[in-house]
């Protein structure tokens, strides 16, 4: 069974961001990066199938994306993966999900690969298409927003969230496009001798120009914080204070203190 | 400029979201063509052309039928503009027809400028401004964003789409409702809810102890909920409840827009956030920056009094 995890590095999302220079993306300096939640339950999934197997399957965990991807990578190694595969690309933002998705399904094309995890979504980005699209470009079918997932022989057993909680389930055959929900699973944290290990693995480096694609679909034309509008009463300081000031609202409006 | 919209069906029933897609279309001043899977009596409220397919055919949810059924739409009705509903229908096949007619792909609509589409980034705290490059595109809006006001009406005139061959990879095996409650917060007046900047399970009773001093209910975010800290049915949002108390306190709440969708018509919120500018902050009354794990316990001192 061959497996590829598809991971992206994504800022912390508490950070206070900035716009760039440019007016199109947000200023990476200062900001403190991490692996994109969504991606680290498909790294979970893709361990918990090959666990099931007996071992017997081999997960590449691939990014794209300047040199600090790599450190993404690396933790998807600690948690199980076999190989890294790092492609390149210092201003990865300035391709679209279309590119994004051209670049894996260029690299993953005549690998075999029978299941492929991503995340639903990237946290900065949030646009939900590049799975979806990989799918399409290398013609498997795909699921997303799975939140449950087994495996018989070549055929999954697949949950799938909607609204309201309600869910869907579907069968079918591999190969497979996997998009991964938050819930899905509970991701493990890499252990210390896990993490020592995972520096002795293979790591294959590209770069994104070794896979040509087109161009992008999708202009960028700016980024900016939303419009602060209809914002009600912020209060700051002491926490006494604050703790005053709110009890009087809420023995307003809390009909139990009235 | 043409716009056809994807109506979305489930367990027999057009949903309401629907006429969402036709608010859209009239601030984009498209003309507006409907595109639906369903049962013919469910079809849109609509004077104009639906594209339809019998879902008892093609299944409510396959998208490998469901995209070539829409890609046979596309090429009868040549539109500019093809518009989904960003959810969990819309999301899944709107990157398979964008990639497979290569055109471009905008996610999760919250606006319309002359400029291009706006869309959040960063889990809400940043937006972004995309125009499509390619003549067509496909475009999924934010559940919510644009309001559909009045009472839809009219009579639609159905063309019917069918497949050559409806062989399907996929196999639809049916439904599973959300679990079993224990509790119902729809009924709650006030309802406190804890996120994931209470830190650790053994916190959320700092955040419970607060809803029981304002006499209403413990609600909590999705990580919350998946990381075992509070039951399924506590969670609010869009994959959990709707609700809409008197008062809301959302307490370690960054303000997702899938939580938000499910708080937002609460009659009074408040936010407890160390973050100021947490998206929360753009639907609270009253937003206090403080840590909550010194904030609640001065606060619940307060109350008690
Ligand atoms: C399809 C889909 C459906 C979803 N459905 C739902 C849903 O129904 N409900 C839901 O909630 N989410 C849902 N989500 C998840 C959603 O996108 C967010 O991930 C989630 O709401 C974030 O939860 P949170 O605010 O608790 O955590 P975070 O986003 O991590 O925010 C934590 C907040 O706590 C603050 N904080 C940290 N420490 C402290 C402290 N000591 N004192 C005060 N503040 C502190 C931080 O500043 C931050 O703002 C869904 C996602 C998807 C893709
Ligand atoms: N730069 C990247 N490198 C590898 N995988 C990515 C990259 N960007 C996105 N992905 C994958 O695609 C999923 C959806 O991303 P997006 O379409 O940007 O929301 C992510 O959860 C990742 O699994």
């Amino acid at each position: 069974m061959k497996i590829l995890v598809c991971i992206k590095q994504v800022p912390d999302m508490e950070s206070r961001f900035r716009v760039n220079s440019a007016g199109t993306w947000y200023e990476e300096q200062d900001l403190a990066f991490r692996l994109n939640e969504y991606d680290e339950y498909a790294i979970e999934q893709a361990v918990r199938v090959k666990e099931g197997l007996g071992g017997a399957a081999d997960i590449t965990v691939l990014s794209i994306g300047p040199d600090r991807a790599v450190e993404a990578i690396k933790k998807g190694l600690a948690m199980g993966g076999d190989r890294g595969v790092h492609i390149k690309a210092d201003q990865p933002h300035q391709m679209d999900a279309w590119q994004i998705a051209s670049l894996i399904a260029a690299f993953a094309r005549d690998k075999n690969f029978d299941l492929i995890f991503t995340g639903l979504q990237s946290q900065d980005r949030g646009s939900g298409q590049v799975g979806g699209m990989v799918a399409e470009l290398l013609g498997f079918a795909c699921v997303t927003t799975v939140v449950g997932f087994e495996l018989n022989g070549a055929v999954a057993a697949i949950r799938r969230e909607m609204e309201g909680g309600l869910r869907g389930v579907v069968r079918l055959a591999l190969p497979l496009v996997v998009t991964c929900q938050l819930g899905l699973n509970t991701p493990r944290y890499p252990t210390l001798p896990n993490i020592m290990k995972a520096k002795q693995k293979e790591l294959l480096t590209f770069q994104a120009a070794d896979f040509p694609v087109g161009d992008s679909l999708v202009q960028t034309e700016k980024m900016y914080p939303p419009e602060k509008k209809g914002r009600g009463l912020v209060l700051e300081g002491d926490v006494n204070e604050l703790a005053d000031k709110l009890a009087a609202i809420l023995k307003e409006k809390a009909p139990a203190l009235r | 400029m043409k716009a056809l919209l994807i109506a979305e069906y489930r367990q027999g029933k057009l949903l309401e979201s629907t006429y969402e897609l036709l608010a859209f279309a009239e601030r984009l001043g498209a003309e507006k063509a409907f595109f639906f899977i369903g049962a013919e009596a469910e079809a849109p409220h609509f004077d104009g052309k639906v594209y339809f397919a019998e879902a008892a055919k093609y299944g409510e949810y396959n998208p490998d039928l469901h995209k070539r059924l829409v890609l046979e739409a596309v090429q009868k009705e040549s539109p500019d503009y093809i518009v989904f509903l960003h959810s969990s229908y819309g999301w899944d096949l709107a990157p398979r027809l964008a990639a497979a007619l290569k055109i471009a792909q905008v996610s999760e609509i919250v606006g319309i400028t002359a400029d291009g589409f706006e869309v959040p980034a960063c889990n809400a705290k940043m937006r972004r401004l995309l125009k499509p490059v390619t003549a067509q595109a496909v475009l999924t809006i934010q559940s919510g964003a644009f309001s559909y006001q009045g009472e839809p009406g009219g009579t639609p005139s159905l063309v019917p789409v069918e497949l050559a061959d409806s062989a399907s990879r996929i196999e639809f095996i049916g439904y599973e409702a959300a679990e079993k409650k224990e509790v119902d917060l729809a009924r709650a007046e006030v309802i406190v809810s804890a996120g994931r900047g209470v830190g650790k399970k053994e916190n959320v009773e700092i955040v419970a102890a607060l809803a029981r001093a304002l006499g209403g209910e413990l609600g909590a975010t999705r990580p919350v909920v998946d990381a075992g800290w509070a039951d399924h049915s506590r969670q609010v949002g869009s994959s959990g409840q709707t609700v809409a108390p008197k008062l809301y306190v959302a307490c370690g709440i960054s303000g997702s827009i899938q939580h938000i969708a499910g708080m937002k018509k609460s009659d009074f919120i408040v936010a407890i956030n160390k973050d100021k500018d947490a998206p929360i902050g753009e639907v609270a009354n009253v937003l206090v920056v403080a840590d909550l794990l010194q904030f609640i316990p001065a606060l619940l001192a307060r109350l008690s009094k």
